[in-house]
């Protein structure tokens, strides 16, 4: 069996990542399509929310992606640190600004639900401000990358910031168990059949869950290709310069 | 188009903002993708690779 350990050669990973993406990027398209016109047309009002309960197919699978990236970046850099893997180093650089759009979707999309529903935009709820403050590392560790010029020197710092920030990773998923307090209702998914959203929600909201998943997984492989390239390109000017 | 009732503003709003965010950050990801590869693909031709 082959190791996976192969794909860390950059050449290899351009190779199966051109392959693969076009199926990903099509199965984001068709999920993301019909989770939303699902969501969006063909469920009905919930009885306390109204026709607000249509941005849980906007929100809750951005607020998901935003918590994961995060998570995925850390094991990137956590193989950076360890074996010293380039390509896990870049894909963790490249899966930052898709964190952060994320992060900013679940943000905006939740103070304007949060609007009708609690009267105010916005309240310091664990949550919520956890959340935040993710929203800073990310924009930090972004900062990061672009502030320090050797590329190994940056990857080294900025996997020791992603493992401090994983602390307000978790924390934003949990902080509605850990505190008994705050605006924001409990998880919206749970393995609690009980406790999860009713069917008629929770259907389509599964789709555009696959949906934001596959395209957070093409657009890493996309942007990793481009650093992987970027790279690539700089060593080539440096020896043109050399010569 | 379903009846939004008295909350049209912030639904829409949201369907909106999402919408305008995820395009920019695929429209970017494939600009800068498509923009690095020429760019290498010019230097390689000068390098004789």
């Amino acid at each position: 069996m082959a190791s996976l350990w192969q794909y860390a050669n950059p050449q290899k990973f351009l190779a199966v990542s051109r392959a693969v993406l076009p199926f990903v990027a099509g199965g984001a398209a068709i999920c993301l399509v019909v989770g939303l016109v699902w969501g969006f047309f063909f469920t009905p009002d919930d009885y306390k929310q109204g026709s607000t309960v249509k941005i849980i197919y906007l929100h809750v699978p951005a607020a998901l992606m935003a918590i994961n990236a995060w998570l995925m970046m850390l094991v990137a850099s956590l193989i950076w640190l360890v074996r010293r893997h380039h390509v896990s180093a870049l894909a963790a650089k490249a899966a930052a600004p898709i964190g952060i759009t994320m992060t900013v979707i679940a943000l905006v999309t939740g103070a304007i639900w949060g609007e009708p529903m609690w009267g105010t935009y916005w309240a310091w709820d664990p949550r919520l401000t956890s959340f935040l403050i993710l929203f800073l590392f990310y924009l930090g560790y972004s900062a990061l990358w672009q502030a320090i010029e050797s590329p190994d020197a940056a990857a080294d710092l900025t996997s020791v910031l992603c493992m401090v920030g994983s602390v307000f990773a978790i924390l934003s998923r949990y902080a509605v168990n850990f505190w008994n307090q705050g605006l924001h209702q409990g998880a919206s998914l749970s393995l609690d059949k009980e406790e999860n959203v009713s069917d008629v929600f929770y259907l389509p909201l599964l789709v555009c869950i696959a949906g934001f998943i596959l395209l957070f997984v093409a657009l890493v492989l996309l942007r990793t290709q481009t650093e992987i390239r970027q790279r690539q390109l700089k060593a080539l000017e440096a020896r043109e310069r050399m010569a | 188009m379903p009846d939004l009732g008295k909350y049209a503003d912030a639904v829409l709003g949201s369907y909106a903002v999402t919408i305008v965010l995820l395009v920019a950050l695929i429209g970017h990801s494939v600009w800068r993708g498509r923009r690095v590869r020429r760019q290498l693909a010019e230097i390689q031709a000068r390098n004789g690779k």
